[in-house]
């Protein structure tokens, strides 16, 4: 599987779809332009290119009725309807399953893709189908004319012009092409004889070989290539056939395509010089109509084995690269990118986290040196300070991404999911733009499908309700992404009917997930939807409602360092949002100490530091301690003693730190003293040892040494008591056991 | 040619060292270096043998007592004592030894299997023995070492 030409393959395909998707969502819209069509075109065009080398053949075909449809839009030929639109837009989406099925080694029924074939063919209307019979009919009667017949599998791009053409005089009846190969075409194994095989499957050709580059054969250097061609191609093929044919020798020759202006075709005996089939490989598909002395085995022979005198020609192939994209098919430089290892990258992102440690030690070494202040050496480490935060930052921004692909990805969602539904949804995106670590992008995709699914599927009313609501029949969902203070937040908003609370307490109570008499307030109620094995759809669908959607959302955000909430407003929609972390490898902590250890609790979930009064702890049962605070009680977690450190005992007034746990609300942790806030690079401490109960990951800190951060959920989590409403959410039975064991 | 290909092959070379005054050894391949000692971050609710975790270029590699690990009491503390780093599929150690020896090429007829033993981590964590000079060296699977939870269930 790991053929790294397939994989390069698959990665620009990636790639491709990306920007079909996106070119087509631009062309719902009102505005577009033709360069948003052309793009569109090249998208499924290459494609269809890279595919017909791997000999994906379903890919191939499926790739080619879109093209035929593309084409056709992009000349106009055929109108944009909000149907074809459509049809399109899931055909993009089956080209994406295609390519995942080649992918996987997977094969997707017949019944789906020609499913999406027939309606493709529909797309080419009445009138376009007719011209292509037309043209069969023209094609038949001209046999004498050696035109060879089209491939029935692989209909060619057929339009009006072909049969008009027979009435002007002056028309483009092809493609004049001037073809000089490089030294470097031989080296790397091409033929010419091939390509003109190649071209005379295209249609009718004519060529004259100039050999004015001859020398003599005193000088025969006999690597050097002297030969060019110049071939009249008789045609109907688009110009895009012509340079498929010298896709691969692209670099290697110098090759300009001009349009063949003549008199509509008609017998004539000096081009149509029978071509006998001049390739040895006729296996190789229908014969092609060649004239034949080009292609002999000695024409060829004399192209590789030339001679001197003249200079090479040094027409630079970049100069004919631009010839062909006169027609604007090729145009639109691509944004200069590099492929790199992820591995790479991430050996540099270590790299540099060591030299931020580094810095810090020396920076620290520094001011204890306090006797031999030096202020030059005190702003050159300042200097050295900004620099490795600069080149920190640099490489962090190699990982990050938009969240723009992930979005796009969406809009299929909601078009599935609506399709399923019998609702009418449309996707509203913003911030796009906003770039997360690609770890990030890729673990959120999973999530986020469920909620944009949960949101059609439950958010949105049905269009009856929506219309009794006097809400348009479209539902409308909102995905948008924004930078807040160090966390990207995503949220999922429908305009729907809001949380039926009353019915989810209802099926709580009935799974038996809380208890009956339970007295939960709307966030607690809120909260229900999170736990394992709670859907509230009465009927189970085949998007959602088996139960396991947002629990697992959860648990995915929770993974990523994140969080999520939920807020509705009856009537008016729900929203979700998610928080996360910029980045994996950094996070914000403070430096505290507790039972002679250093270790870093996460900004994120520190609320405040407090030394309470003795009077506001309270005692309960044997060891446990509430905080009165703001007429609250919360609970107090010892961390030392959770962890299993020696304990210094219980202070009349310790330092504590109140931290907001996913779980238990708030809740304080007692630390001996808080040394420092600061920038950690986060280490696992999973590759080389395993993980460890309440403690999330490991740190270097700037004596070299490693601080553990600490993870509030689970240090909070490890206190749940039994007469709690929700059993379910609060142990945390596993880690416990892992903790005893 | 012939000649070298069968010594390559009978060959082994191991990095022998003591722990807990007994002589141990690993094959040479899966140790990365040999550091000093340095002092480590204790992990909570590690095992006994965990001492806890070390800095290694920015790695994060927990240190293993070897001595404790077989039974032989805590290593005391002590400025010789040495950590050998070593790779296993991997996963980054350290193992806390007293001291390193030598380093040991013996063909492998010569690596006797371990005879049957009582004490389970004995036999679960050593291959075989080797016969050296001043007695015998301990073949440790390094795997078994790190995954007790391997042989605690069977």
């Amino acid at each position: 599987m790991s053929n790294p030409i397939l994989d390069t393959f698959f990665e620009e395909t990636e790639e491709l779809l990306e920007s079909l998707a996106e070119g087509l969502e631009s062309m719902q819209g009102a505005e577009f332009d033709k360069e948003t069509v052309n793009s569109v075109f090249r998208a499924v065009h290459s494609i269809k290119g890279g595919a017909g080398a791997f000999k994906m053949t379903e890919l191939v075909n499926f790739a080619h009725s879109f093209e035929t449809v593309m084409d056709a839009v992009r000349s106009e030929t055929l109108a944009l309807t909000p149907q074809i639109m459509h049809t399109l837009m899931r055909s993009a989406d089956c080209l994406a399953d295609l390519v995942d099925a080649a992918r996987s080694g997977r094969t997707i029924s017949e019944e789906v893709t020609s499913g999406f074939l027939t309606a493709l063919q529909a797309c080419m209307g009445e009138g376009e189908i007719e011209a292509v019979d037309a043209w069969d009919n023209f094609e038949f009667n001209a046999v004498t004319l050696d035109i060879e017949p089209i491939n029935v599998d692989a209909p060619a791009v057929a339009t009006m012009e072909t049969t008009a053409a027979s009435d002007t005089a002056q028309v483009q009846i092809g493609f004049q092409i001037d073809f000089r190969p490089h030294a470097a075409l031989f080296t790397n194994g091409h033929e010419p004889a091939l390509l003109f095989a190649a071209l005379g499957d295209l249609g009718q050709m004519t060529s004259r070989i100039d050999m004015t580059k001859l020398a003599d054969w005193s000088d025969f250097d006999p690597t050097e290539p002297r030969l060019s061609w110049t071939v009249d191609l008789r045609t109907d093929e688009s110009e895009i056939s012509v340079q498929e044919v010298f896709e691969f020798v692209h670099g290697l020759c110098d090759l300009r395509i001009k349009p063949l202006m003549g008199p509509p075709p008609s017998p004539n005996p000096e081009l149509s010089a029978e071509g006998k089939s001049a390739t040895n490989k006729s296996d190789a598909g229908p014969a092609p109509t060649v004239v034949a002395d080009i292609s002999s085995p000695a024409a060829i022979a004399m192209a590789a084995a030339p001679s001197t005198a003249a200079t090479p020609a040094v027409v630079v192939a970049a100069k004919a690269k631009a010839e062909r994209n006169d027609d604007g098919s090729d145009a639109k430089a691509p944004k200069a990118t590099l492929r790199v290892d992820l591995d790479r990258v991430d050996r540099l992102i270590n790299a540099v986290g060591e030299l931020i440690i580094n810095q810090a030690m020396i920076a620290q070494r520094l001011q204890d040196m306090t006797s031999t202040r030096d202020d030059d050496l005190v702003m050159h480490i300042e200097d050295y300070r900004l620099l490795a935060r600069d080149i920190q930052e640099g490489v962090m921004a190699i990982r990050a991404q938009p969240v723009k692909s992930l979005f796009q990805r969406m809009s299929r969602i909601v078009r599935e999911a609506a399709d399923a539904t019998g609702k009418l949804a449309e996707l509203v995106t913003s911030g796009e733009g906003t770039e997360v670590d690609k770890t990030v992008v890729e673990r959120l995709a999973d999530p986020l499908t469920h909620m944009i699914r949960n949101a059609v599927d439950h958010g949105l009313e049905s269009r009856g309700a929506r219309g009794a609501a006097g809400k348009p029949p479209m539902g409308t969902i909102r995905l948008s992404a924004s930078h807040r203070s160090g966390s990207v937040i995503i949220t999922v908003k429908d305009d729907g009917a809001g949380l039926n609370r009353p019915k989810i307490l209802e099926i709580a109570k009935r799974k038996g997930l809380i208890a009956p008499e339970a007295e939960l307030n709307d966030a607690e109620i809120d909260q229900l939807l999170f736990m394992a094995g709670f859907s509230t759809a009465t009927t189970i669908s085949n998007l959602s409602g088996r139960g396991v959607g947002l629990d697992v959302v959860r648990n995915a955000v929770q993974a990523l360092g994140g969080r999520i909430s939920i807020a509705t407003t009856p009537g008016h929609g729900t929203e979700f949002t998610i928080m996360l972390p910029l980045t994996l490898a950094v996070m914000d902590g403070m430096v505290v100490t507790v039972g002679g250890q250093t270790l870093v609790v996460p900004i994120t979930s520190i609320i405040e530091t407090i030394r309470p009064l003795p009077t506001d702890l309270h005692r309960i049962g044997t060891d446990e301690t509430l905080l009165s605070i703001r007429g609250r009680m919360i609970p107090v977690v010892d961390v030392a003693r959770s962890l299993g450190f020696p304990s210094p005992g219980t202070h009349s007034a310790p330092l504590l730190l109140l931290v907001e746990s996913e779980k238990l609300g708030e809740c304080a942790l007692v630390v001996d003293s808080v040394q420092d806030q600061r920038q950690v690079v986060i280490k696992s401490l999973e590759s080389n040892f395993g993980s460890v109960p309440g403690v999330s990951a490991a740190t270097v800190l700037g004596d070299g040494r490693i601080a553990l951060i600490l993870d509030p959920d689970a240090i909070a989590g490890g206190r749940a008591t039994s007469n709690y409403p929700m059993p379910n959410i609060l142990s945390n039975a596993g880690r416990t056991a892992y903790a005893n064991a | 040619m012939q000649t070298l290909e069968d010594t390559t092959k009978s060959e082994v070379e191991f990095v022998t060292f003591s722990a807990g005054e007994q002589s141990f050894s690993i094959e040479i391949t899966q140790v990365r270096e040999i550091r000093r000692w340095s002092p480590v971050t204790a992990l909570p609710h590690a095992p006994h043998e965990v001492l806890g975790v070390m800095n290694l270029r920015g790695s994060v590699i927990p240190i293993y007592d070897l001595a404790a690990r077989f039974g032989l009491g805590q290593t005391p503390e002590n400025p010789r004592n040495v950590i050998v780093v070593a790779m296993h599929g991997g996963q980054t150690v350290g193992l806390l030894v007293e001291a390193v020896s030598e380093i040991l090429s013996v063909s492998r007829e010569k690596i006797q299997e371990t005879p049957d033993i009582r004490s389970e981590v004995a036999r679960q964590s050593i291959t075989g023995v080797i016969p050296i000079e001043t007695g015998m060296t301990r073949v440790i699977d390094l795997g078994a070492v790190l995954h007790p939870s391997n042989w605690s269930v069977a």
